[in-house]
């Protein structure tokens, strides 16, 4: 598909902000080991950390193809960036799919003057099965008190508020699980281990811990026991914005290696002239688009109204595969030197390797992908 | 507070190239710009909303109907509204007639809001040109208090203070409102659009102000007729190469080299 005018002009905002703000100084933060505050802040002021933002609560009302091709410019720019500015969509989904008016306000209220939001799902012993949850909520009067501990929470140490799962009916299962939006700053609420990740490393990853914290009922999002559904609709609706994340790497992957192959001279020649290394490039390229056409396509399904669930998860797997290999690809026509930490490709293929991991691992997507396919051909 | 500012469509100068043969600026292919100053000068007075939301950015420029591209820029920075002025007997202004048609204009817009601007804000000069004459003029027609070549303003207590640098260091003044400042490079950089800024700079709808809608003007004052200012001739500058090289094994030899042919020139003692 092809982006129209609009959301075209809002990309190369975008794209201009990541060329100018982001790839000349994502790898002296990296270096540093220091969170990118001041990138973020200029980000934050563009509007890119509240992209779900509805219109109607001031916010710019875009497109879904809009949203995933801005993520796809800020991934392009750095993952850590991207995933930090992004987290604020997934916290913000399930509010959006099951808050009312006044939890929506509150909760973009607060993500706006806080900076950031946290999705609080993962947790040590509930990964790809939620069934294994242990963190609770139980019922207290008119509150609930909230007892666990959640892992590796992109924006974890950051955010101002979260949306949390927990378990309110152990009895029934994944039934009895429920969506809960708790502020930071109550009591109880605190922030763990802050994780040395492989890559991504310019974003914040941080265990949360709910010590007994007390949440009134009316921070329960839609109906106790749905938590479960609405988390498995916010995965759907963010999981292209992964396969978006994944192009955006694959691209700049691409756009290396390109640009070394012309300089790189052996045997008398660039070696952009031996076709070992041209068809590496062009699989790159190619590969690079399909997965940019089923993100785009999948985001079209969802601006129509149309199911998505099995697109979503196409896209998430073929983004996030495409650029790991690309990123890898784009290593080995670089040779010694993309191995070395001076140049950025070693980075590529350290960010790109969480794409396969995080918001369901890529072994879940195509259980995701096989269930679907088992249901539409009898 | 309610502020103005003036700003210029330019071609961006960096992209210029001189054709070697004609020695004419090649201005195909190269983008227009808001001329950099401008921008700065946009830039201190969104600031100066930021800390007073109630405040209103208006932008005013005069130019062709392009230049409409270069007021978008600025509603997408976060203006609130922009006006041009453009019309054919307007043509050919040098800086005398460029500001007496602005003030008119300005004139025309506080009549309609009913006050004046507190602020009017200028580029120190702009880019292309680099008179740095049409700020100071358009506080002359308007009799405002005028504040030059300021690199950071700020509001203090409904008073503008304003700092500039001098040879001696800075210079900090404060003037009374309305007042008409002009900008320098500022130590912070212009920021970018928000994307709620682009989009509803495609939204907006720009008027043009034309001879007509500025009734007061004379128009013997606008346009050529109205500019004494006449270019006789254009040139390309010649770069002479008069420098000499010192070439010398090592830092220590062409250092003394150095002092020598220096002192041998009385420049040091």
């Amino acid at each position: 598909m092809i982006l129209n005018e609009q959301s075209m002009e809002l990309v190369n905002l975008v794209k201009e902000f990541v060329d100018n703000e982001i790839i000349p100084h994502a790898a002296e933060y990296e270096k540093k080991n220091e969170f990118p505050e001041e990138i973020l802040d200029k980000a934050l002021d563009m509007g890119l950390g509240a992209l779900c933002l509805p219109e109607e609560l001031g916010g710019l009302g875009i497109d879904n193809v809009t949203m995933f091709a801005i993520a796809e410019e800020l991934a392009r720019g750095d993952l850590g960036i991207a995933t930090t500015l992004i987290a604020n969509c997934l916290a913000s989904f399930p509010v959006l799919i099951a808050g009312n008016d006044e939890q929506k306000k509150m909760w973009f209220d607060i993500m706006q003057e806080k900076k950031y939001a946290a999705f609080c799902l993962t947790e040590p012993n509930a990964g790809s099965d939620a069934s294994g949850m242990q963190t609770t909520a139980v019922k207290d009067g008119d509150d609930y008190v909230i007892n666990g501990t959640k892992c590796f929470i992109t924006n974890g140490g950051i955010a101002g508020i979260y949306t949390v799962l927990a378990v309110t009916n152990r009895a029934k299962g994944i039934m009895g699980l429920t969506a809960f939006i708790v502020e930071r700053d109550r009591e109880g609420v605190s922030i763990g281990k802050e994780e040395d990740k492989m890559g991504m490393r310019l974003s914040n990853t941080c265990e949360v811990i709910f010590d007994n914290v007390r949440v009134p009922k009316d921070h329960v999002l839609g109906r106790e026991g749905r938590g479960f559904k609405y988390i498995m609709q916010t995965l759907d609706h963010s999981r292209p914005g992964i396969g978006a994340f994944g192009v955006g790497i694959a691209r700049r992957a691409l756009e290396i290696a390109t640009a070394y192959s012309r300089e790189r001279k052996q045997f008398g020649k660039a070696i952009c002239n031996f076709q070992a290394v041209q068809f590496m490039l062009a699989d790159m390229a190619m590969e690079t688009e399909a997965a940019r056409q089923l993100y785009l396509h999948c985001a079209q399904l969802m601006d129509a109204g149309l199911p998505y669930t099995m697109e979503a998860a196409m896209a998430k797997t073929k983004g996030s595969d495409v650029s790991v290999k690309a990123a890898l690809d784009g290593l080995q026509v670089m040779g010694g030197y993309g191995y070395m930490r001076e140049y950025p490709m070693e980075k590529l293929v350290r960010d790109s390797k969480i794409l396969q991991i995080y918001e369901g691992t890529n072994q879940i997507q195509r259980s995701v992908i096989a269930n679907q396919l088992l249901k539409k051909i009898k | 507070m309610n502020i103005l500012v003036c700003i210029k469509q330019v071609p961006d100068t960096t992209a210029i190239k001189i054709d070697p043969v004609k020695h004419t600026l090649i201005r195909d292919g190269v983008p227009s710009i808001v001329s950099t100053f401008d921008a700065y000068a946009l830039e201190v007075a969104s600031r100066m909303k930021d800390k007073d939301k109630q405040s209103r950015i208006t932008v005013l420029s005069m130019g062709p109907e392009q230049a409409k591209n270069a007021l978008k820029e600025c509603i997408s920075k976060g203006a609130d509204e922009a006006y041009l002025v453009s019309d054919r007997v307007f043509g050919g202004s040098d800086t005398l007639a460029t500001s007496y048609i602005l003030s008119g204009a300005i004139k025309m817009l506080e009549e309609k809001n009913g006050a004046p601007f507190d602020l009017i804000f200028c580029g120190k000069q702009a880019i292309d040109g680099d008179t740095g004459q049409v700020g100071p003029e358009i506080a002359q027609h308007l009799d405002r208090a005028l504040i030059t070549y300021a690199s950071d303003a700020v509001m203090e207590d409904g008073k503008l203070k304003a700092k500039r640098e001098s040879d001696e260091g800075y210079d900090y003044l404060t003037a009374d409102l309305p007042a008409v400042i002009t900008v320098v490079k500022t130590a912070y950089e212009p920021r970018y659009p928000s994307l709620k800024g682009k989009m509803a700079a495609n939204k907006a709808v720009i008027p043009t102000l034309t001879s007509q809608d500025l009734s007061g003007l004379d128009l013997a004052h606008c346009g050529l007729k109205g500019s004494p200012t006449k270019v006789r001739g254009t040139f390309t500058p010649t770069h002479e190469k008069n420098g000499q090289k010192i070439e010398a094994e090592t830092g220590d030899e062409a250092g003394r080299t150095l002092v020598k042919l220096l002192s041998q020139a009385k420049l040091i003692g």
